[in-house]
């Protein structure tokens, strides 16, 4: 794994340039997410009408891949369905985790597949996926999810 | 012989810093990462291995290896007289006054919890106050917020200034009668700081309070005196100082040991045993259940060989050179900002990239092969402290040589280039 190829241009840029960034004041769903192994720390927003994702919006303080992660996230899931976003989830963590392979396998993430690199660097996998794990709890109101124990998003992907 | 032989047997006559040669001596520094040499930073997490400490493990499992303790034959007898030697070996190097105040744990928080365990809860209570510092790793502060969940005990803590170095004045007044026990760290791992443990300890005394002393990030870089610090305990790695994992030493003064409860009980840690009373084994075997890793103890042994060869204030000597290089091209970088200025500082370099988190830091780095460690290293309240969520952090050691400063540094600015 080249880190260049990680770190590559749309990644630099949605870090610098943060898309959604800030908390919906009429948000109907939110959740906090957490990555206590490097300090990611993020809140996720949304309002949903009816079955579909009107706003989202994200905060915090994190790295690169997180916060891009977070950001394309928003950009990608603003206007799909719930189930719709559902699956988004379920393909980025399988995606991260190696267990989909974006070149070989069906997928709907489209741009997203610039974070593939990830699994080949096991420490950083958690924060690719800390967005879309609170994103999912979000969706299942719950408030606070964290990347380890429990809840661990790669363990439970990789039972 | 040319200018230049002659020049180099002068320095080495002369008994000078012969970098290259101690490197030779580390096969996995030889290692290609990513297509470049590895240059190996994390030493404070976890050193390397020289090759005179390979061979004695191989040499230990190849011929020597039976259990230790009341074995009647060749190879029990052969295998407890290496264990016990390197026992001996530790005494010496912590000029501790006998061998029975030398205890193998499997390292330092394990030492650690040896004494909240067989000092903390035989003699602390209710009301009681313990000190530590806020530069604790965390396995000098969770066993003692255990101890004092368990007997209503409390902890203070000893603030530090913006260099990272503990307030002496503000210590001096954290002790009152209720005062039953100081934990503090000789050196901090995250941010390098070397505390005056000696007169911290000279404090404690005249207070008539035990200490502990974590000694994780001193011994593999300094010579320590357990006698002329004067402290109750001191608790270090292995692994931290080119030996191997799971084995450590707890240095306990003997009048505190012997008084002391066991901490696990089990074999080898018994005189006797029916089932109405057990006579327990005296000091340090009360301490010792259990079959220890034998071949550890022996290669820590070997280490301490090899540490003396090249020489404790040689390593010291070259460590501080290279942290005044690395600390001055540091300086010279803008957007870098170190973590941890303190007057008395080891060979650890914190740091933090303006707008880049360390994770990001770290793994551009590994692209050039440069190993640091990026978190908040086990030590959440310093980043608490600092205002930070991590930091990235260089540790050098015996073999680090100033090219390898110059890697790091001309990584830190194609990460600066990255983000830019």
């Amino acid at each position: 794994m080249d880190s260049k190829q990680l770190y590559q241009e749309v990644i630099l840029d949605h870090n610098k340039k943060p898309r959604n960034w800030g908390r919906l004041a009429d948000a109907s769903h939110k959740a906090e997410g957490l990555n206590p192994l490097c300090g990611d720390h993020i809140w996720v927003s949304l309002k949903l009408a009816g079955d579909k994702v009107d706003g989202i919006a994200f905060e915090g303080e994190s790295c690169a891949i997180c916060k891009a992660s977070s950001s394309m996230m928003t950009t990608n899931v603003k206007g799909k369905s719930i189930g719709e976003a559902e699956q988004l989830i379920q393909e980025f963590r399988d995606m991260a985790t190696g267990k989909l392979d974006a070149t070989l396998q069906p997928h709907h993430l489209g741009r997203l597949t610039v974070f593939s690199g990830v699994r080949d660097l096991p420490s950083r996998v958690k924060c690719a996926i800390l967005p879309w794990h609170t994103l999912h709890a979000a969706l299942n109101a719950e408030n606070t999810v964290s990347t380890e124990g429990d809840q661990d998003p790669v363990a439970i992907a990789n039972p | 012989m040319t200018p230049t032989q002659s020049a180099l047997q002068a320095v080495q006559a002369a008994g000078l810093y012969d970098v290259e040669r101690i490197r030779a001596d580390f096969p996995i520094l030889g290692l290609k990462v990513n297509g470049k040499p590895l240059v190996f930073l994390d030493n404070a997490a976890s050193s390397q291995m020289p090759r005179p400490v390979i061979e004695r493990l191989e040499h230990y499992q190849l011929a020597e290896h039976a259990n230790i303790h009341r074995g009647v034959h060749y190879l029990s007898e052969t295998a407890t007289a290496a264990y016990e030697g390197a026992r001996r070996k530790v005494q010496r190097f912590l000029n501790a006054r006998e061998e029975r105040e030398i205890i193998y744990t499997r390292g330092t928080t394990d030492g650690i919890n040896l004494v909240m365990h067989g000092y903390g809860r035989a003699f602390l209570g209710e009301g009681d106050e313990i000190i530590v510092s806020q530069l604790e790793h965390h396995s000098n502060i969770v066993p003692w917020q255990m101890l004092c969940e368990e007997k209503g005990a409390k902890l203070r803590v000893i603030p530090c200034n913006d260099a990272g170095e503990l307030l002496q004045d503000e210590y001096r007044k954290l002790f009152n009668a209720r005062t039953k026990f100081v934990a503090i760290t000789h050196v901090s791992n995250a941010l390098g700081t070397i505390n005056p443990v000696k007169e911290m300890i000279a404090v404690a005394r005249g207070h008539g309070v035990p200490v502990l002393v974590d000694g994780a990030q001193a011994v593999p870089h300094m010579k320590v005196d357990v006698q002329d610090l004067d402290c109750d305990f001191y608790a270090f790695s292995a692994h931290k100082m080119c030996g191997p994992t799971g084995i450590g030493i707890l240095y306990g003064k003997a009048k505190q040991l012997e008084a002391m409860k066991p901490y696990q009980g089990g074999g080898d840690m018994i005189l006797s045993v029916t089932f109405e009373k057990t006579t327990y084994n005296t000091i340090p075997h009360k301490f010792e259940a259990g079959t220890p890793p034998i071949a550890a103890g022996i290669g820590l042994g070997a280490t301490i060989d090899y540490l003396e060869s090249v020489g404790m204030d040689r390593i010291a000597a070259h460590e501080h050179d290279l942290i005044e290089y690395a600390t001055a091209a540091f300086r010279s970088l803008e957007g870098v900002r170190i973590v941890g200025t303190a007057r008395d500082k080891a060979a650890v370099l914190s740091f933090v990239v303006k707008g880049v988190h360390p994770h990001d830091v770290g793994t551009i780095l590994n692209e050039d092969a440069v190993a640091v460690r990026t978190g908040h290293h086990c030590a959440q309240p310093v980043m608490q402290r600092f205002g930070i969520p991590a930091t990235a952090r260089a540790s050098f050691y015996l073999y680090n040589t100033f090219a390898e400063v110059d890697a790091l540094v001309a990584g830190i600015r194609r990460v600066q280039k990255i983000f830019s």
